[in-house]
């Protein structure tokens, strides 16, 4: 520290002399590395600290060794370099080319604006090698496509604003360069639109290069450009360019890009479509290069779904990849560019639907998945029962990853829309079930949603589900699975809830308290416990009312001990939930313990009777679904204060009572509440109850307000009607498809809500990314317009008129006659000319451009 | 675009690697991770490709060649197509095998540079530039070439002259 500057000059320079002598190269460390991989942390972190010592040598050809090192060990084993983003600008103006190269590597690998603002500091060298060629001729020809690199991948705003003028010439001027200059230019432009006044006329200018590299690099860049997210419509007037390189390319890889730019905008402006058929149609036919194929074929399937010719062509192809028995590469594109057939052209789906089933089972993980995506994209209300079960026959044949893919679409497609695939409710509801013995099967949590969520909305299902439900739960082997608790708890609550279809009450009690049972956890068995107590409940009743044959004398004694027997222990659990409902049940199990001796003694039975019956309606409640909305819905009348009289009211309601509620709330995806909750009341009508009855009462009288209907009139209505409303309105089905549907029993009613109960909004979502977009086409709407002085609006001027070059002209009276031949045979004359007095307003971009209007007419 | 070109060891070591949107070291390695554990479970004679939309975003796609040792990896979005990709990843091996007469695994290991070379001249930010294979090793070799030149020029004084100039 006290040394004189001098001596810590000599000191430095001396020991980066040493470093530079014995200093390791890379492919030293790569040998090292190499040699004892075992110990390779500790080499890495030795060559690390070495590298902190050698980069701040002095000597240029030691620091560059370094920088070497470095990013070699942060491209390949991900250690960080930035903090040695500086020594990397630093190593940028190099003299020596070599150098040069190596920190242009290093700066592009490593550095990026999100993570340091560094980069700016070397803009001067950054244009300086930009303009390299222009002001010395000695320089290597090469140098300036080292910043193109580095802008391609590391720009920021601010370099872009700076440097956009330094591409121009390299755009406009043909070279070796130009196509990276486009492809750079591109990068610099869709990060900030302020450089498209500078920027985009060069790059339109490009597509029209006769360097097909660089025609190729700038198809390239348009077809990025109004990619999604994107807004494509700005480029709608460039539509005739794009049109000639389509025309007159014969690089494959340019005209893929054409058609991809093409696919974007022709949905745009449908007359587009008509133009750019018969190209297409040509390579479908003739062209020999797959790939070219497969992009006509896209773009035939997603934007002209209208032309007979060009579908029929496309399918055709389709159908070629999908029978490439000896290339999977082929048949699984073949599946996807069928997949997009789904909406509309759904016959071509069925046409290929053994295909398809044959893919399931494809070694190719690639393959099966985009197979079941098919299966599931032509799954209608009339084949759902065949592909549903066809799939789900193929789950439990499949390893476990696939099966519960599998699972997931049937369970989540037939769950659609309040399961508008389902006609016959009988089968779904045994499908679950079948689902949930798939080994491996992990979408419990799913399937049990579903067994209940069908159990409160369509009422005929229930008789199904009970036994579904029952088929669960006496198979002992099944408890042996933690993936299968939430669906036994599911059907153990069916069983209970709706035990009125259960045909054998004594089975179904021995099922729910098997020994095995002790292996669930606490929540299933609460469940268990409790729907114990409502079959019990039943099966008394229906004994007092001697309805039920299945239940006799013995039937009921057996049951009352056998629950006494494998519940009694119970009482004494930790577990309080489970405790609480063996206590209730073992009440009530006392309660009717004389019901067996039931012998006429009128006094005696009907103590009994009067019991059971109470039981019997507390449990007699009708679950119904709740619409997440429903709170909400409910307005607040102006005059109501809460706060007021309701204050009273806290010291009956603890804090306790409000966490249970919310929380219950929060773990369950259904919420239950009992419709006709009147009934119960009378049952448990306690002192606390009465207190809080009679103090809403006084609140109604003093304010007159009824919030809930109380005269007997609505009481028996809301009995009746109870239940939800159905909302029947189904979508609209394709009247092909609806004609098939063969309906052997009618659709059961499905209670829904509201059709909004699952819809989210996605608005928010994307605001920011369109905020960006409209900044980058509005910026290019402007220079298309030309409202930035001399625009680019006569540069379209003067390219549409070099447009007649003859070789042109002639293919464009060429296609103009095909269509007038095409229109006059379909009787299209009319509505063409319908078009051009009447614009549709989606199209106004065009309406302002005669460019595009020329060559559409 | 393409997202990223990667070329992994069957033991799931990186190679080379190169991503045309930036990702810091701790995604690259848990990007390298993903593909190999996706590309190592494949049998062979299967399809070449995968879905990487959990990787790289909604339909995004990985394309893969297996060669002795190694995976060579592209991964591409909507905006490229499927089979022009794999045509490119031919381009980029037979380019290799130019380059280095018969390429192997340890070429590319201690080639870092070169073949970072080689990949600029063919994709640059994402875009294809060339895919002639006799233009890429061309001004591969001329960049050699005016490399070499540059630094005999300036070899002997290079680090010295420096010094003394200071």
């Amino acid at each position: 520290m006290a040394a004189p500057p001098s001596s810590t000059t000599v000191i430095s320079s001396a020991s980066s002399l040493a470093d530079s002598l014995f200093q390791r190269s890379l492919d030293d460390l790569i040998k090292s590395l190499r040699s004892d991989p075992s110990s390779e942390s500790v080499i890495i972190s030795r060559a690390i600290s070495e590298i902190h010592r050698e980069i701040r040598s002095t000597d240029p050809l030691t620091k560059s060794i370094a920088l070497q090192k470095l990013t070699y060990l942060s491209s390949l084993y991900f250690t960080s370099m930035s903090w040695a983003a500086f020594h990397t600008i630093e190593l940028l103006p190099s003299s020596s080319l070599h150098t040069k190269r190596l920190a242009y590597l290093a700066a592009s690998l490593s550095i990026h604006p999100s993570t340091t603002d560094l980069i700016t500091l070397s803009t001067h060298q950054l244009h300086k090698d930009l303009t390299s060629l222009s002001n010395s001729s000695s320089s290597s020809p090469f140098l300036p496509s080292l910043p193109l690199q580095l802008l391609s991948l590391a720009a920021s705003p601010d370099l872009s604003t700076h440097l956009a003028p330094d591409l121009v010439p390299l755009l406009s001027r043909p070279s070796p360069l130009q196509p990276k200059a486009v492809s750079a230019a591109y990068r610099v432009l869709s990060l900030c639109p302020s450089t498209v006044p500078v920027l985009f006329k060069p790059l339109v200018d490009c597509l029209s290069s006769d360097n097909p590299l660089t025609v190729s690099a700038a198809v390239g860049a348009f077809c990025e450009l109004s990619a999604p997210p994107n807004d494509p419509s700005p480029y709608l007037p460039l539509a005739p360019e794009i049109y000639r390189v389509l025309v007159n390319s014969r690089s494959n890889w340019t005209l893929i890009k054409v058609l991809k730019i093409f696919s974007r905008l022709v949905p745009l402006e449908p007359r587009l479509g008509s133009r750019v058929v018969e190209p297409i149609c040509q390579f479908l036919r003739e062209s020999q290069a797959k790939s070219l194929v497969l992009e006509c074929v896209k773009t035939v399937v997603t934007c002209l779904p209208t032309h007979t010719e060009a579908i029929q062509l496309a399918i055709g192809k389709i159908k070629e990849l999908l029978s490439a028995d000896d290339d999977p590469n082929l048949r699984y594109l073949g599946l996807q560019t069928l997949r997009m057939l789904a909406p509309q052209h759904l016959w071509a789906l069925e046409e290929n639907r053994e295909v398809v089933a044959q893919s399931l089972i494809d070694p190719d993980r690639s393959i099966s998945c985009e197979a079941l995506r098919l299966m599931m994209a032509m799954t209608l209300q009339g084949n759902s029962v065949e592909i549903c079960t066809l799939l789900v026959k193929q789950a439990a044949k499949s390893d476990p990853e696939f099966a519960n893919e599998i699972l997931d679409s049937v369970l989540t497609s037939c769950a659609k829309d309040f399961y508008e695939l389902v006609v016959d409710f009988d089968w779904y509801v045994s499908l679950l079930g079948e689902m949930a013995r798939i080994p491996h099967c992990m979408k419990g949590d799913e399937i049990s949603r579903q067994l209940v969520d069908i159990g409160l909305r369509v009422r005929d299902a229930r008789p199904e589900l009970v036994r579904v439900a029952r088929e669960l739960l006496i198979d002992p082997s099944l408890l042996g699975n933690h993936f299968l608790y939430t669906v036994l708890s599911a059907a153990a609550w069916i069983s209970g809830e709706y035990v009125e279809f259960s045909k054998d009450p004594m089975e179904l009690v021995e099922a729910l308290l098997q020994p095995r049972t002790s292996l669930l956890p606490t929540s299933a068995r609460a469940v268990y416990i409790q729907s114990v107590l409502k079959v019990l409940t039943f099966s008394c009743n229906s004994y007092l009312e001697e309805s039920g044959s299945a239940v006799n004398n013995t039937v009921i004694t057996r049951m009352l001990s056998l629950i006494e027997m494998t519940v009694g222990p119970l009482a004494e659990s930790d577990e309080a939930e489970v405790e609480d409902r063996v206590r209730n049940l073992l009440g009530a199990v006392r309660l009717v313990g004389n019901i067996k001796d039931h012998s006429g003694d009128k006094d005696k039975d009907g103590m009994i009777y009067e019991v059971v019956k109470g039981m019997v309606h507390l449990f007699s409640d009708e679950m119904g679904p709740v619409s997440t909305n429903a709170q909400k819905r409910v307005a607040v009348p102006d005059d109501l204060d809460l706060k007021e009289n309701l204050a009273d009211l806290s010291e009956f309601i603890s804090d306790d009572d409000v966490d249970n509620a919310t929380q219950f709330r929060s773990k369950d995806s259904i919420l239950l509440y009992p419709r006709n909750h009147n009934a119960s009341e009378e049952v448990e009508l306690g002192p606390t109850r009465l207190a809080e009855s009679t103090s809403l009462e006084e609140h109604r009288k003093r304010h007159g307000l009824y919030y809930l209907s109380s005269d007997k009139e609505a009481r028996e209505s809301e009995l009746t009607e109870d239940y939800p409303l159905v909302n029947e309105k189904l979508l609209p089905l394709n009247g092909d498809t609806a004609r098939r549907v063969k309906v052997t029993k009618p659709r059961p009613t499905v209670v829904k809500l509201d059709e909004g109960e699952d819809l989210k909004t996605s608005s928010s979502l994307s605001n920011k990314e369109e905020a960006k977009d409209d900044a980058l086409s509005g910026a290019i709407m402007d220079a298309l317009l030309g409202k930035n002085g001399e625009g680019p609006a006569s540069a379209f001027d003067a390219s549409s008129s070099r447009q007649g070059t003859s070789k042109d002209k002639e293919r464009e009276i060429k296609s103009k006659k095909s269509e007038e031949g095409e229109s006059k045979n379909r009787h299209k004359g009319k509505r063409r000319h319908r078009h051009r007095k009447e614009p549709e307003p989606g199209v106004s971009a065009s309406q302002e451009k005669p460019v595009i209007q020329d060559f559409l007419l | 675009m393409i997202r990223a070109v990667m070329v992994i060891s069957t033991q799931g070591k990186p190679r080379l690697l190169k991503f045309y949107q930036f990702q810091p070291p701790e995604k690259q390695q848990e990007i390298v991770r993903y593909v190999y554990a996706a590309l190592s479970g494949r049998p062979d004679n299967v399809s070449n490709f995968v879905d990487a939309d959990s990787i790289f975003g909604p339909a995004t796609r990985l394309v893969y060649k297996h060669m002795a040792t190694l995976y060579i990896v592209f991964a591409f979005d909507s905006s490229e197509n499927e089979l022009a990709m794999l045509d490119l990843i031919q381009v980029f091996v037979q380019t290799l095998d130019k380059c280095f007469k018969n390429v192997c695994e340890l070429d590319i290991i201690f080639n870092f540079n070169k073949l970072h070379t080689v990949l600029d001249e063919m994709i640059l930010g994402g875009q294809v530039i060339e895919t002639n294979c006799d233009q890429i090793l061309k001004h591969v070799d001329d960049i050699a070439r005016i490399e070499k030149s540059s630094s005999t020029k300036s070899l002997m004084p290079k680090s010295i002259s420096s010094r003394f100039g200071q």
